[in-house]
């Protein structure tokens, strides 16, 4: 539970140093209780007093690092139940589930499998991160597995039931942090001893609830805090379920042994890609931290990785797009000109709707601090004046010939104003809903 | 010994009834959020309608009209071929060929297909007009007068034009879809007003604004949540309505669903991959709370129904 100032403050050693940087130690406190300060900031705290203040201040759900340099992924670290009460920060990770029983072909086209389904999105890439590697009896395969595994960028999962081997495997990509998959109650000792001596993140298998909390207690009291929790349950009511109440348990419940994130196994629940497809969704949505996938085709991870991309926005900030001026399929000097608002989504569309339409034209996009066309006219963001000066500025005229601009249906109401700011040039009225411009650049002239 | 931290709810969705006779569907009625059967119940689980369009449409991906390629000229054939082939439960006839902004379709010419199309199944319907607000108040009133006895889900009703259509559908008894723009409060003032007109609670239901994946989903997702909760669990009573998800045309609209393997080999597949640019969206809004589904391609609902199957089967 977090503390406040007042309660920080008397931890602090009261006097008023100023080496924090803070004229008093009050000050500090309440810069404490904000999250704007480290407690290492301050020099003399006590021993006891930094304990106190680490473990009041620890995230009810730990986060966890897998995997190394850009591929390094964190999970867990969620602070609320639903999206829109603050925002979810850390994307669940997608892994490709590759087995010591595959031939060489199929493992070799499964690891570039990762590096293929990579989608270029506004200002990011979707892509999956992890490999899970099973062993599951071909222990010198196994082996080769993890030796390939670590001449890839990736991060890794290590599903291996036999400790020596598991111990081979993890000497061979320990610099990778890979998570080793999984104390039970038959191995917790000696995983939670390998985990300990190698520093990696160790998931915990129990078979249902309580057990696993029996198992993150006995490794947290071995001094192991990097957890991921697995509840056996493979069918998809139950683990569905399984990740609610953990969440719930963290974050209402306040229950320390539950403050971990998730391992899920779509994998595990189905023969078919396509269901398998769907369960993984539902884990999307709700509270997953690692997703094994039996297989990455484009097909199939593409759609994850779009709802992954929507479920973790940030609620909190508005969607924009970079002012600019986009060329959609090769346009030339005589190309049509539209121009829209900088709100993603309309960016999106618009774009997408262009491209659908095949005509070659350039789409400018103009700063309406994320609002839509009809809101950012509302507003006074998208009138004659700022329509027209961007026009001027934004360096459309030295690429093209003619004079003619389309704007937004919605935006009808300014064609006289920014014939006024633009003279000599064309004002056109485009349709109100996107999907109505390729039929409408199709007849442009 | 764990004890499973639950929800308090106080609150219940209502129950609304589609259609009539034998094969009258009931949906709501939850009492906690979607699939948490570990504390509450959904007495009616979530539906998927079957999309159906007023004319033939012109820009449809191939192979979103193989199922229907017999049939896709006729929309009440279309509709029974859903109902006998793929067993729909519900049809969504969506009345795009009257859109102005598109073909822009006579009023007379669009009812007539209503009734058609209404006449050709026994299943409840949907009806989904232009989203003009002009001309919906035209085209909606007359459906509702040729529904007649059918008890047809009329909608979307808009702030500007729910009076016009409200009463009618109150004059001929058929539910209607309130719409607002991803918001909450404009979801709740909607209803507020669509019951001082005189509509009963068990014939309103939201149509939220569905986003398609990708093209802001999430806007819908949190907006669907928001109203589930305040509904179940913060007593606002004007919240406690059916939510439906229009949600076929936001999809196969999309460049991602209309890209071949061949356009782009990174994307695989493009049947699978709209079947599951649709299902994955759909399971996102069941998820956040939706009632009924609209979708179009009867691999996907096939797929979605499986799943709210099991999300709602007990035992393992």
């Amino acid at each position: 539970m977090a503390l406040t100032g007042i309660q920080i403050f008397k931890l602090l050693p009261k006097t008023n140093c100023g080496e924090c940087k803070y004229p008093t130690c009050l000050a500090f406190a309440m810069a404490l209780a904000s999250s704007k300060a480290e407690i290492d900031a301050c020099p003399y705290i006590t021993d006891e007093g930094r304990l106190q203040l680490s473990e009041a201040s620890a995230p009810p759900i730990r986060q966890v690092s897998i995997g190394s340099s850009d591929y390094e992924i964190k999970i867990g670290g969620e602070t609320v139940l639903f999206r829109h009460e603050k925002t979810f920060l850390n994307q669940p990770g997608f892994a490709i589930l590759i087995s010591d029983t595959m031939d060489d072909a199929e493992i070799e086209s499964r690891f570039e499998k990762v590096n293929f389904c990579q989608y270029d999105r506004i200002g990011t890439t979707l892509r999956p991160e992890l490999v899970a590697l099973k062993a599951t009896g071909n222990d010198e395969r196994f082996i080769s597995l993890v030796k390939k595994a670590i001449e890839k960028p990736y991060g890794i999962v290590l599903i291996c039931p036999i400790i020596s081997l598991m111990k081979k495997a993890v000497e061979i990509c320990k610099a990778r942090k890979p998570l080793i998959y999984a104390a039970t109650t038959e191995n917790v000792q000696e995983l939670g001893f390998l985990a300990k001596a190698f520093n990696c993140p160790l998931a915990v298998k129990g078979n249902g609830i309580e057990e696993v909390m029996h198992l993150t207690e006995q490794l947290t009291a071995m001094g192991v805090k990097d957890l991921v929790l697995d509840t056996s349950s493979r069918g998809v009511r139950e683990s569905f379920q399984d990740q609610i109440i953990i969440r719930r348990a963290a974050l209402v419940g306040k229950n320390k042994q539950l403050g971990f994130p998730t391992i899920t196994f779509p994998c595990e629940m189905t023969d078919s890609l396509m269901k398998e497809t769907l369960i993984a969704s539902c884990f999307v949505a709700k509270y997953a931290g690692i997703i094994v996938l039996s297989d990455f085709k484009g097909e199939s991870i593409f759609p994850l990785l779009l709802q992954r991309l929507n479920i973790y926005t940030d609620p909190q900030r508005p969607m924009t797009t970079e002012q600019g001026i986009y060329p959609i399929n090769n346009p030339d000097s005589a190309s049509p000109v539209l121009i829209t608002c900088n709100f993603s989504l309309t960016y999106f569309i618009v774009s997408g709707e262009i491209e659908n339409s095949r005509i070659p034209s350039w789409l400018c996009v103009m700063d309406t601090e994320g609002l839509s066309v009809l809101t950012a006219w509302a507003a006074g963001k998208f009138l004659g004046d700022s329509v027209g000066s961007f026009i001027k500025k934004c360096g459309i005229i030295e690429k093209i010939e003619h004079r003619k601009l389309i704007i937004p249906g919605y935006a009808a109401s300014i064609l006289g104003e920014v014939e006024e700011e633009l003279p000599g040039w064309e004002i056109q009225v485009g349709p109100r809903e996107a999907v109505h411009i390729p039929a409408y650049l199709k007849m442009w002239k | 010994m764990f004890e499973i931290s639950k929800v308090k709810y106080t609150g219940k969705i209502k129950e609304v009834t589609l259609g009539s006779g034998e094969k009258a569907v009931i949906i709501g009625g939850e009492t906690c959020y979607p699939f948490h059967l570990f504390e509450g119940e959904m007495p009616n689980t979530p539906k998927i309608a079957f999309e159906v369009w007023d004319f033939e449409p012109d820009d449809w991906q191939d192979w979103a009209i193989e199922p229907f390629r017999d049939v896709i000229g006729n929309p009440a054939a279309w509709a029974r071929k859903c109902v006998e082939v793929f067993h729909a439960e519900i049809i969504a006839l969506n009345l795009k060929g009257a859109d102005p902004n598109g073909k822009d379709r006579v009023v007379e010419e669009v009812v007539s297909v209503v009734k058609n199309v209404i006449e050709a199944v026994d299943v409840p319907v949907i009806v989904w007009g232009t989203s003009n607000d002009e001309k919906d108040a035209v085209l909606l009133r007359r459906v509702a007068e040729v529904c007649e006895g059918k008890n047809v889900a009329i909608g979307p009703l808009s702030e500007k034009n729910y009076k016009h259509i409200g009463a009618t559908a109150i004059a001929y008894n058929h539910p209607v879809l309130a719409s607002s723009p991803i918001d909450v409060n404009l979801a709740k003032q909607l209803n507020i007003l669509l019951g001082n007109l005189g509509v009963k609670d068990e014939k309103i239901l939201i149509d939220p604004t569905t986003g398609g994946l990708g093209y802001g989903l999430e806007y819908s997702y949190s907006v669907i949540e928001r109203d589930k909760m305040a509904g179940l669990t913060q007593e606002d009573i004007k919240l406690q309505y059916p939510i439906v998800c229009n949600l076929a045309q936001e999809i196969w609209k999309t460049k991602e669903a209309k890209l071949t393997q061949e356009d782009d080999p990174k994307l695989g597949d493009e049947k699978k991959r709209t079947i599951l640019l649709e299902s994955v969206s759909a399971m996102s809004m069941l998820i956040a709370g939706a009632d009924v589904v609209i979708m179009r391609h009867p691999e996907s609902i096939a797929l979605v129904q499986e799943m709210i199957k099991e999300l709602t089967s007990r035992g393992i």
